[in-house]
């Protein structure tokens, strides 16, 4: 049977154990709630959480072991000699046996031992999905019985209940400290293990980055250089462009909408431009790879201008067009939160709307637009699909925008999408700049999140 | 006033008259300057939509090709058979060719044959099988069918394909194009609307390919996502509004959050990678690891949105749950969460329509595998909507460019929906205390 199946006849049990615990509150009182203690949903409530906690947590336990236990004793039954193999090799053996006993295709001959050992792995597979069927419904069964029988007039059920909640609450508020502790580790323990096989500062002040390890003594082109420069040059390269494109055009629409728009035109246009933040990363990858790129490189063309069909121009500009509704949103808020009492001010001076804007709503927002901006730095830095399908792969150390250069996300997917090894010195560099990357969008976060609060206490 | 502070003050009323049409001006072209900035977006926007429409509406249609298929006995299996391993195991390939052949009995040519069959999807062939497979009885007969046109043919008709290129340079060659000419003239082509795009999984050919599959992995991988992040992510927010003591521990969460609202989504990707299928061995490629690392991924969204929907129900409410005798968790679950839900739903949907379409993470757990199956649950291998996106994006063959951007297109119209969906439910629900 599924597991699947016994979570829904748990669901059941726990629905019945709740009837059962509400009936059995009010029989107790003759149907006078008064004389509960709490009200009788508790008690059905209470019941059904004893019923259903204590097997789901161990039906928990018993799927994350299973795996490891069935797999020891299936180890323990082979023959002497393939006990003995690397564990490599026994681990190929174990996913034929695997295979084999799903029905799956199996890479080697079946010979006989292979036919017992999956049979017996079958076996103790259905041993122990009875096993915890049984388990589990006993323990729900009993435990809610338990829980039923020790209902009575002044059994606190109410305080148990929310207690209970209480700590669901306090448990899902920690998962993001389990999340950020989860990203750190995973990154950092692959880029220690990166730095093992090649030296910091090879990485962070080489020049030359060619990923592509030897497998072979011998092999042409397969130099592994990791110097990270080049990667961070085009990164930068793109983020700048990104930001030419997003920043003018992003500020300068936020000041109109806030300042000059009349109210039908903003409510027409500022939905229209939110679509913008609305679209999916990967639908501006294919606009910049079918369209503008090829723009780009015609109108170079005719220019006379040598321009790459992967150019830096046109992932930057079409990163930079994601960006706006995210530069003008940010601003707006800042240009909003600016005090009526200096605009009018500074027009009972007898300046005009623009002078203010420029001189007085300007420098009084700046902080908060910087602090923007930085937010849409880290933001470009950590965009991955755009330069994915429209930069290069090809590390250029270069500072010319009509040419093909590589950003650290690039390199990220191409290093791990595929099959390789997991501890090739190429797939961990993938993690290396991982937490490159990881620490300077954090660092970008934590001083803009730092200049907003800061200039909105100013305010209030 | 005497006569020198008269003159003063004409002096600088002189002054500032004379530096006024320069002032208007510059009030004049900063608007337009700032006009010119809105104007640009809208362009953009636009542009973006026009380039992929343009692109895209012709995938919904597809050219078929109208065949007198006979269904002959000696290549399927004889007359009365019924046994459906027989049936299915006949060469139906052959009998596509044999009709192909009979169409224009002048090409006899090996080379020329190949190209002639090269007209026809090879989707053709599996399309009889189903025929003869649902109903035996035609075997012998003659039945004209509607198959349909390799995605080179159907690319010419659609006016894809350059004609004044030199015939090495084309994908059509000019044999080719006579025949189709010939068929045309039969008026046994035409265009149709393309069901196969939207009952079909993935497929090395285009005229064979849709986006079912992937519309079915990205509903599994959000109802996953949407399983863990909504409770959690509700609850998270009434912890830390509603119950949390203000000290360290609460700010250190309040910190987190922010933080991982901003942290690339290409890491949690690989924090997927590492724990989820590393660490934990659950399989690549699945819903299951999707919506989970979706639903890390959205979790601050929906907890700083459920926040601000916490925050606006007033304090009044609280007073009098609490006045009343309510305990605290019954002033919550009873009052402030019903009122709050509105804005936590809205933030929700935003926060579901951001996990559809995002790609990056995705991609690190394996979930780029070319599957053709239409995925049965949640732990079926699968692609999702985008990222069925990128990998047409990276096919070579010209109809896959229409078929990208008509995926597009019925992405953006699930996401404009659900961005509809939370405005109607702000505004529908939306209270002013």
């Amino acid at each position: 049977m599924h597991t699947s199946t016994l979570i829904i006849v748990l669901l059941g049990l726990m629905s019945l154990a709740y009837y059962l615990g509400r009936k059995r509150s009010l029989n107790l009182v003759s149907g006078r709630v008064r004389d509960l203690h709490s009200l009788p949903s508790y008690y059905g409530l209470h019941t059904a959480l004893w019923c259903g906690i204590p097997a789901i947590l161990l039906l928990v336990v018993w799927i994350s072991f299973e795996g490891s236990v069935v797999t020891s004793l299936v180890v323990d039954s082979l023959p002497q000699e393939t006990q003995n193999l690397p564990p490599e090799r026994l681990n190929l053996v174990l996913n034929d046996i695997r295979n084999l006993a799903t029905g799956d295709i199996v890479s080697t001959t079946v010979d006989e031992n292979m036919q017992q050992a999956a049979d017996h792995y079958a076996g103790l597979q259905s041993i122990s999905n009875m096993a915890m069927f049984v388990v589990a419904l006993s323990l729900a069964i009993m435990a809610g019985y338990i829980a039923h029988r020790s209902i009575s007039r002044q059994q606190r059920a109410r305080n148990r209940v929310e207690k209970a909640v209480n700590f669901f609450l306090l448990s899902s508020s920690t998962l993001a400290i389990f999340t950020t502790i989860g990203i750190v580790l995973s990154v950092l323990f692959e880029s220690i293990r990166f730095f093992q096989q090649i030296p910091v500062t090879d990485f962070i002040f080489g020049l030359e980055w060619s990923p592509q390890t030897a497998i072979r003594l011998d092999q042409v082109g397969s130099s592994g250089v990791f110097g990270a420069i080049p990667l961070f040059a085009g990164t930068f390269l793109i983020t700048l462009i990104a930001m030419v494109v997003a920043v003018p055009i992003g500020l300068l629409s936020a000041i109109y909408m806030a300042e000059y728009a009349g109210r039908h035109f903003r409510s027409l246009a500022k939905p229209v431009l939110e679509v913008l933040a609305g679209i999916p990363t990967v639908v501006y990858g294919f606009f910049a790879a079918l369209t503008v790129a090829p723009f780009f490189r015609d109108m170079g063309a005719t220019l006379g201008l040598g321009v790459s069909s992967e150019s830096a121009l046109a992932a930057g500009v079409v990163m930079g067009i994601m960006i706006i509704p995210f530069v003008s949103s940010l601003s707006d808020d800042v240009i909003n939160a600016v005090p009526q009492a200096m605009r009018d001010g500074s027009y009972g001076l007898g300046a005009t709307r623009s002078e203010t804007i420029r001189q007085v709503i300007v420098p009084a927002a700046l902080p908060g637009i910087v602090g923007g901006v930085l937010l849409a730095v880290s933001r470009a830095i950590g965009e991955t699909m755009i330069v994915v399908m429209a930069a290069g792969l090809s590390a250029n150390l270069t500072a010319n925008p009509l040419e093909a250069v590589t950003t650290v996300t690039v390199q990220i997917v191409t290093l791990l999408v595929g099959d390789q090894e997991f501890d090739s010195a190429k797939t961990l560099a993938a993690f290396a700049l991982a937490l490159v990357l990881f620490v300077i969008t954090l660092a970008l976060n934590m001083i803009a999140l730092h200049i907003v609060r800061k200039y909105r206490e100013q305010y209030e | 006033m005497n006569k020198q502070q008269q003159q003063q003050h004409e002096r600088s009323m002189s002054r500032v008259e004379k530096g006024l049409a320069r002032r208007y001006r510059q009030e004049r072209n900063f608007k337009r300057l700032g006009l010119g900035a809105i104007l640009m977006g809208l362009l953009f926007v636009s542009f973006l939509f026009i380039s992929i429409f343009a692109n895209g509406y012709t995938a919904f249609q597809q050219t078929f090709v109208k065949l007198d298929v006979f269904y002959d006995p000696e290549v399927i299996a004889p007359v009365g058979e019924t046994d459906p391993d027989v049936l299915s195991a006949g060469h139906y390939g052959g009998l596509v060719k044999a009709t192909m052949r009979e169409l224009f009995p002048s090409v006899t040519n090996r080379r020329d044959k190949k190209k002639l069959y090269g007209l026809i999807s090879t989707g053709a062939a599996f399309q009889i099988r189903e025929r003869v497979m649902q109903d035996p009885s035609v075997i012998g007969q003659r039945e004209s069918i509607w198959v349909p046109a390799d995605d080179d043919v159907d690319m010419l008709i659609k006016g894809h394909i350059d004609l004044s290129l030199p015939e090495s340079d084309r994908r059509i060659k000019d044999d080719q194009l006579s025949w189709i000419q010939g068929m045309q003239e039969d008026g046994r082509v035409e265009k149709r609307f393309n069901t196969t795009f939207f009952a079909a999984g993935d497929s090395r050919e285009p005229e064979l390919s849709g986006i079912k599959g992937a519309a079915v992995g990205s509903f599994f991988t959000l109802l996953i996502c949407l399983a863990i992040s909504f409770p959690v992510g509700v609850a998270a927010a009434v912890y830390l509004e509603e119950v949390a003591p203000k000290n360290r521990w609460t700010d250190l969460i309040e910190v987190n959050i922010n933080n991982l609202a901003a942290v690339p989504s290409i890491v949690f990707g690989l924090l997927g990678l590492a724990v989820f299928i590393n660490f934990f061995g659950l399989p690549r490629s699945v819903p299951l690891v999707g919506g989970l690392v979706l639903a890390l991924m959205t979790l601050p969204t929906i907890i700083i949105a459920s926040r601000v929907a916490l925050k606006s129900v007033p304090p009044s409410i609280r007073e009098a749950a609490l006045g009343v005798g309510a305990s605290p968790m019954q002033t919550i679950t009873h009052h402030v969460l019903p009122l709050a839900l509105p804005g936590m739903l809205t933030g929700t949907i935003i926060g579901m329509a951001q996990a559809l379409g995002e790609t990056a993470p995705l991609l690190m757990i394996g979930m780029v595998a070319f599957i053709v199956d239409i995925p049965g649950g949640a732990m079926d291998p699968s692609a999702v909507l985008p990222v069925q996106i990128y990998l047409w994006a990276d096919s070579p063959e010209r109809a896959f460019v229409e078929r990208t951007s008509a995926a597009i297109m019925v992405l953006l119209v699930f996401l404009i929906s659900m961005n509809l969906l939370a405005v109607w439910l702000r505004k529908k629900f939306e209270r002013r205390w």
